[in-house]
This record gives structure tokens, C-alpha cells and sequence, in this order.
């Protein structure tokens, strides 16, 4: 390639001509240009600058980069620009990118606002998210009132899917997490129980933390991971693709259609997994004691049904229910907030995920309250 | 506004009559001051170039979106200021195909345009799944009613979507960019389908199009939006707009920069 030139004289008539030759492509600057461009900017004054390009034997961006920079030295110093001596493939794309062909007046997001201003916009934004929070946990319900008093409207296949999605196929998952779970509670009260001789009340230990809330809360998570996500993202998408827009303009509700299904699902299959997680959690402290404290089968299962009783089995049922409402909730309500992105789906299933397992953990603190003053 | 070149039918009722509608994100206007009419049976061109607020418009006639100022008013009902069940009745004489076909993909494309059909009549099934093949069949999607919408391709989503918007035969059919996204003889094909709609059933189409081609060849009333200066600019018969509206950004964009250079 030969080296890029260019030359600046002065035409007779007080005009500047820039006269430029050889490969002007990127990457291919000869000195001569920087030379030119401080000579224009350092106060080369005329009325008009033409160009002669005949000598140029290639060029690329390097060329319409040089050339706006010119453009740019002269609109500032009020010079006027003769283009016709340019290539026409040039001139036309000069003309496409020059100042006068883009949108005026746009802004993106304005000037920083003061600090108190933004302080006020969060605590409005919070204000806001708390109502949409409310406004929709208010339309679950009366959806849901509709739903017993049999007028919803929703697809009675769209429930059965659900069901097998959030029921059965977490099995496997739930097995796993809840059996791990009642081996780690075996080995925690092990070490102290062993101390005095009472590694029997491992059992009671294992089968009462299980049954009255590990159970419950092991699987409430599980599902806001699994589910709840899953749930966001399938939702988020929907409001991506306008199909819930379609819903709307249908007159179907999109919390009766699309949330309904979800929520019942998950009120339905939640207590039946914490019957299956409590179950797997007992067998995981069964093999801790059996084991590794030579406890027998039958005294462990002996010790296990003497310490537990219905009471312990339903709070933790209830709970499992009001979990699965919270995690049908939040899913669902972040898939819905979603907006129009594939980064806002992914925003939305994170978020249905914290505020899923936030909502479980304060449930959990209020209903063992609540236990604790009446006495159960 | 001295620029608005108000040539509307005459002698026609009106459909939908905006007034005054200012639309807006947030603090954000997009337009404000759009004032037009869409008369019963026209097949009326929402343009302007991308960006300008065109589908946003769409979303505003349709009820998706409540204007920041201004009135909607359909047959004398103005929808933001009517009852939830009169919006619900409004709702189901319109019909809405979007930009991507908005199938709702966890169903077939017979579920897709049997849904309306089955919460809104009383119809046996059997009819219904008559009424659902005929109405793809019209889309020439004969024969692709258990096939889901990730089987099929972009242009064949959209005719379905189209079967699904008219569905409950509406008296109002709402097309986001109908054309985008479809090679030439599918688009025509479309813009037949849309005046023998018009025609045929009397529907009123409402179209948002910056395809040229389209806007001559089905579109009989307008509205020209400008984002520089956020409203609109002309309304009207494209054609006339293009033979006698003194704004040279509309016959810029009717002549796809052509104009300019004649001038």
C-alpha cells in the first residue's frame, strides 16, 4: 500500500485545496495528515476549501474519519466546504452521516438529578412497587374467590401440565435436598446427644425438625428456585412476545389465566411434596443412626412415631400450603412486572427467586410465632 | 397546525374519534395534540418513520395503554371513561394482529383460534373446529392446525395470528406492521387479504405500515406522525396526501426521499 498523502495550497482566488493522494485506509495514516489537520485548526483561514482527489487509489472509514474531522474544523470556523471534488461514493456517505441528517433534540435521560430529587424517586418507585405488589395479590384473590364459586377462566390442560411440572417431576430434586438435610440434623444432634449417652433422641430431634418446619422449608425452597423461576421466565417471555397483550385485548384477565393454574398447582402438589420431604428427611436420620450410632431400625421408627404427633404433621403441612402460595405469587407477579427484554426475563426469575425464598423465610418466622403464643 | 391537510372521506360515520390525545412514557411525550378520525369501512395507514410512536399509537387505540391526556372515543363511548364490562364489550369487537403474531405458544395454532371462539360463544365444538379451519384456511394455513407455533415460520405465525384476530369476525381489525418481516408475494398477498376483509365483511383496519408499497395499495385514510415535532403533521388519503400535502417530510416519506431531490 502506499503511504496516504495529502497537501493543503492556496488556490489564486484565496481558497485552500486539499489535494490528497495514495491508500487511505485505516491504519494506513501517513504523517502528512496529522500535519494537516493542525495546520487547518492552527488558523488557516479562507472562505472556502475544495479537495482533489484524483490521486487516491483506495480508501476505506480512514478516509470519512479524516474528512469529518475537516468537516467538523470547518462548520466551527465557519468555512464554506466544497465536496464536489470528492469520490461520489464518499460524498454520499459523508452527506448520510453529516449533523443535518440525524433527530434533533435527543435526549437520553437528561441531566444528573440532585441527590435528594433521586432519594425521593426511590422511596416513589418503592411506593409504587409495594402497590403493584398489593394490587395483584388483591387480583389472585378475587380470582381465585371467582375460581371457587366456579366461573374462572382458564384451560383445564394448562393445570394438569403444571401439576406434573411442579409435583412429580420434583421429586427427584426434593429426594435428594431432603434426605441430605435429615442426615445433617442426625449428625449435628449426634454430637451433642452422644455427650450423655442419649443418641436415641436423635430421632425425636430429626423427626420433629423435619415434620414441623425443615420439611416445609426445605421444599418451599426448592420450588422458589425451581418453580418460582420457572414460573418468572415463562411469563416474562409471554410479555416479550406480546401474548399477553393478546390476552389482554381478548378480554381474558392474564392473573385468572395464566396465574390461576400456577397458584392452584403449587397450593395442590406443595403439602404432598412435604409429606414426601419429611418422610425422606426421618430415612436420612434413620441411616445417620443406624449407621453410624448403632441404633436399631425398629427402635429408631419406635422413638420417631412416640416423639411425633399430629399437631407437629399439620403446622407443617400449613406451612408447606402458605409456601406455595408465596412462591406461586412471586413468580408470577415478577413474570407479569416483566418488560420487554431478554436481560428483563432473566431480571425477572433472579428477582422471583429472592423474593420468593424473603417471603418464605419471614412467613416462617411469623406462623412459628404465632405457634409459640397459642401453645401448639 | 397549519401543515394538518384534513382530507377525510366525507359523508362516512366515524369509527374512532381521537381527541386532543397526548401519549407519553413517564415524563416522557412521545406525541401530544393528535386529533383524527377513522370512519366505518376505511382502511386507515398509521405512518411515520421507526421510532415515532407509531405501535405505542396502536396500543392506545386498541386500550393496552391509557393516554397521558385526551379521549378515545369508539361509536360515542369514550373507553377510559367507560365501565370495566362496557371496556370488556369494546374489547371484543376489535381485533388485534401483532407485530411478532403473539401466538400464545404452549397451544396449537386450532387452540390459538379456538380460544375466543369458545369463551365468547356458545357454538358446539364441532362448529368451532369448523369455523377454526376455515378461518386458517382463509390464511392459507389449511391442514396446520396441530402444529405449534415454534414449528412454523415467522410469516406463517403471522397469518396465524391474523386467524386468530378475526376470529370473532370483529368490526375492527388492528395490524401492527403487518408486512415486516415477509418477502414480497406474502406481503401483497396479505394487502389482497386485507381489502377483501374490508370489503368483503365491511371491517374496519386500522394498519401500522412504513412500507410504501402497502400504503398506496390498501390504505384510504391516514395520519402522518413527525417525532421532531411530537404530533402529527398530516391526515388523510395517501394518495391525495402525496398529489397535494404542502409538508415536503410527508412527501419525502411517500416518495421515499424522492421528493426532496425532485424539489
Amino acid at each position: 500500500m502506499t503511504p496516504s498523502e495529502v497537501k493543503i495550497e492556496r488556490t489564486p482566488d484565496g481558497a485552500l485545496l486539499l489535494t490528497m493522494a495514495g491508500d487511505w485506509k485505516l491504519g494506513n495514516i501517513g504523517p502528512s495528515q496529522e500535519g494537516a489537520l493542525s495546520q487547518l485548526a492552527a488558523g488557516e483561514t479562507a472562505r472556502n476549501i475544495a479537495f482533489a482527489t484524483g490521486g487516491i487509489k483506495g480508501w476505506d472509514s480512514g478516509l470519512l474519519i479524516f474528512l469529518a474531522r475537516i468537516f467538523e474544523t470547518c462548520r466551527r470556523e465557519g468555512v464554506e466546504v466544497d465536496k464536489s471534488g470528492l469520490p461520489a461514493g464518499v460524498r454520499k456517505l459523508m452527506e448520510l452521516a453529516s449533523p443535518e441528517n440525524q433527530r434533533t433534540g435527543v435526549t437520553h435521560g437528561g441531566k444528573r438529578q440532585p441527590f435528594l430529587v433521586r432519594i425521593a424517586d426511590t422511596a416513589l418507585d418503592q411506593v409504587k412497587g409495594f402497590r403493584e405488589v398489593v394490587e395483584f395479590i388483591g387480583e389472585a384473590t378475587v380470582v381465585f374467590i371467582k375460581m371457587l364459586r366456579g366461573k374462572a377462566v382458564f384451560r383445564r390442560l394448562d393445570l394438569v401440565t403444571t401439576i406434573q411440572e411442579t409435583g412429580a417431576q420434583a421429586l427427584p430434586i426434593v429426594t435428594l435436598i431432603s434426605l441430605l438435610v435429615g442426615m445433617i440434623l442426625a449428625f449435628v444432634a449426634a454430637i451433642q446427644l452422644k455427650m450423655f449417652g442419649a443418641q436415641i433422641y436423635v430421632a425425636d430431634v430429626v423427626g420433629i425438625g423435619m415434620v414441623r418446619v425443615m420439611g416445609a422449608i426445605m421444599t418451599g425452597i426448592i420450588m422458589s428456585g425451581r418453580t418460582g423461576a420457572a414460573f418468572a421466565a415463562q411469563l416474562g417471555t409471554m410479555q416479550v412476545n406480546e401474548e399477553i397483550d393478546a390476552l389482554e385485548t381478548l378480554g381474558f384477565s392474564p392473573v385468572e389465566f395464566l396465574v390461576l393454574p400456577r397458584m392452584l398447582a403449587l397450593m395442590l402438589m406443595m403439602p404432598l411434596l412435604c409429606v414426601y420431604a419429611d418422610l425422606m428427611g426421618v430415612l436420612g436420620g434413620m441411616i445417620v443412626g443406624v449407621g453410624m450410632l448403632d441404633l436399631g431400625v425398629m427402635e429408631y421408627v419406635h422413638e420417631s412415631k412416640a416423639a411425633l404427633s399430629v399437631t407437629h404433621f399439620m403446622i407443617g403441612l400449613f406451612h408447606c400450603f402458605v409456601f406455595g402460595v408465596l412462591v406461586a405469587i412471586s413468580g408470577c407477579l415478577r413474570g407479569i412486572q416483566c418488560e420487554r427484554s431478554a436481560s428483563a426475563v432473566g431480571y425477572a426469575a433472579t428477582s422471583a427467586v429472592v423474593t420468593g425464598i424473603v417471603s418464605i423465610v419471614v412467613a416462617t418466622l411469623i406462623i412459628t410465632l404465632s405457634c409459640q403464643v397459642l401453645g401448639i | 397546525m397549519n401543515a394538518t391537510a384534513e382530507v377525510t372521506t366525507e359523508g362516512k360515520e366515524a369509527i374512532i374519534r381521537v381527541t386532543g390525545l397526548e401519549m407519553a412514557y413517564g415524563s416522557f411525550v412521545l406525541m401530544r395534540d393528535l386529533n383524527f378520525t377513522i370512519n366505518r369501512g376505511d382502511i386507515f395507514i398509521i405512518m411515520g418513520g421507526s421510532g415515532c410512536g407509531k405501535s405505542t399509537l396502536l396500543k392506545h387505540l386498541v386500550g393496552l395503554k391509557r393516554p397521558a391526556k385526551g379521549r378515545i372515543v369508539y361509536d360515542g363511548t369514550s373507553y377510559w371513561e367507560a365501565e370495566p364490562y362496557e371496556q370488556e364489550r369494546l374489547k371484543r369487537r376489535f381485533g388485534i394482529l401483532f407485530q411478532s403474531g403473539a401466538l400464545w405458544s404452549s397451544m396449537t395454532l386450532a387452540e390459538n383460534v379456538a380460544m375466543p371462539l369458545e369463551q365468547y360463544t356458545k357454538l358446539p365444538p364441532e362448529q368451532i373446529r369448523e369455523l377454526v379451519s376455515f378461518k386458517l384456511a382463509l390464511v392459507g394455513l389449511g391442514g396446520f392446525e396441530e402444529f405449534y407455533p415454534s414449528e412454523i415460520s415467522g410469516g406463517m405465525k403471522k397469518r396465524a395470528g391474523l386467524a386468530r384476530a378475526m376470529a370473532l369476525d370483529p368490526d375492527l381489525l388492528f395490524f401492527d406492521e403487518p408486512s415486516a418481516g415477509l418477502d414480497p408475494i406474502s406481503a401483497r398477498l396479505l394487502d389482497d387479504l386485507i381489502i377483501e376483509l374490508s370489503e368483503s365483511l365491511g371491517t374496519t383496519v386500522v394498519v401500522v405500515t412504513h412500507e410504501l408499497a402497502s400504503i398506496f395499495a390498501i390504505g384510504n385514510n391516514s395520519v402522518f406522525l413527525d417525532p421532531d415535532v411530537k404530533t402529527m403533521t398530516a391526515s388523510g388519503d395517501p394518495k391525495r396526501l402525496l398529489r397535494e400535502s404542502p409538508d415536503p417530510k410527508v412527501i419525502n416519506f411517500l416518495t421515499r426521499g424522492e421528493g426532496a431531490r425532485q424539489s
